[in-house]
């Protein structure tokens, strides 16, 4: 099982959209080489669009946080745009919720990076 | 006098994708003992997550060790052992990811998904061997209130009796 990755660029932002599962192993290393990468050509806007990510696990809320965090260190934001139900109910049980900004809307997420 | 469970009893070799496969099997089982999707995700996700912790924790991620996943079906709860070769850990000794410091980490998050996801959750660890038991109640209206809270193992209790039972026909 892996995750696919697709990048767009929208207004200067880096829309990654992101489908399948993101777990332990290859799908988890394949997320943070895809931000590497992105940090490596001073991409620092960042959004992670999860519509077609129905499943991660605790190493991928890992990833995710480590992303975040890493993103962030460079001087750069992460943000996550439209959740499933499930991870949605993941960040809000473990708290994520608070860490990352969220939007539901690509347009709008786009300009809350101006 | 409850019924003797039904039994699924696995063992994985620690390698990735056996937490792939025992996810699945433990969906199958959920499905198989009569859980809503809603509580199959719950319950495959929580096996998911204490495989994960016996592949990467437990064993090390040392091929020859080996994980054993069980399944209890009984007519009211699902009972799941997951056991490594590990040296073992006290779950009041593992960080609390929801506190303000701990948000950031990149790791520590799987048991505390356990314990949300499951009715109860017990670590047994004794003779080079640490077993996980989570129970999952079915929502039905003839489910009994789950028992008091006990001491640290007591979900295990009848797992461990017929163990016990098995080990004395052997």
């Amino acid at each position: 099982m892996t995750i696919k990755v697709n990048q767009r660029d929208v207004a200067g932002v880096v829309v990654l959209d992101l489908s399948g599962r993101i777990t332990l192993g290859e799908p988890s290393a394949r997320l943070r080489e895809s931000l590497r990468q992105l940090l490596n050509q001073g991409q620092k806007k960042i959004l992670l669009n999860l519509a077609d990510v129905n499943y991660i696990d605790s190493s991928g809320l890992g990833e995710l946080v480590s992303g975040y965090t890493t993103v962030k260190n460079h001087g750069g934001q992460l943000k996550l745009l439209n959740l499933t139900k499930k991870v949605n109910d993941l960040l809000q049980v473990t708290k994520l919720y608070t860490v990352f900004e969220v939007h539901d809307n690509e347009a709008r997420a786009v300009q809350s990076f101006q | 006098m409850s019924s003797r469970p039904r039994r699924v009893e696995v063992t994985l070799e620690t390698r990735i994708d056996s937490i792939d496969l025992g996810e699945e099997l433990a969906r199958r089982v959920a499905v198989t003992a009569g859980f809503d999707e809603e509580e199959q995700h719950k319950i495959s996700m929580a096996v998911r997550e204490s495989l994960i912790n016996a592949y990467q924790h437990g064993n090390q991620q040392e091929v020859g060790k080996n994980i054993g996943l069980n399944f209890f079906l009984h007519p009211n709860r699902l009972v799941v052992e997951v056991s490594d070769q590990g040296k073992g850990f006290r779950l009041e000794e593992v960080p609390d990811p929801l506190a303000e410091e701990g948000l950031l980490r990149a790791s520590g998050r799987g048991l505390f998904l356990i314990r949300s996801f499951m009715d109860e959750c017990a670590v047994e660890s004794q003779n080079g061997c640490t077993r996980l038991t989570l129970v999952k109640y079915l929502r039905t209206p003839a489910r009994p209130a789950p028992p008091e809270a006990g001491p640290a193992g007591e979900p295990a209790r009848e797992a461990r009796e017929w163990r016990e039972e098995r080990g004395r026909k052997r």
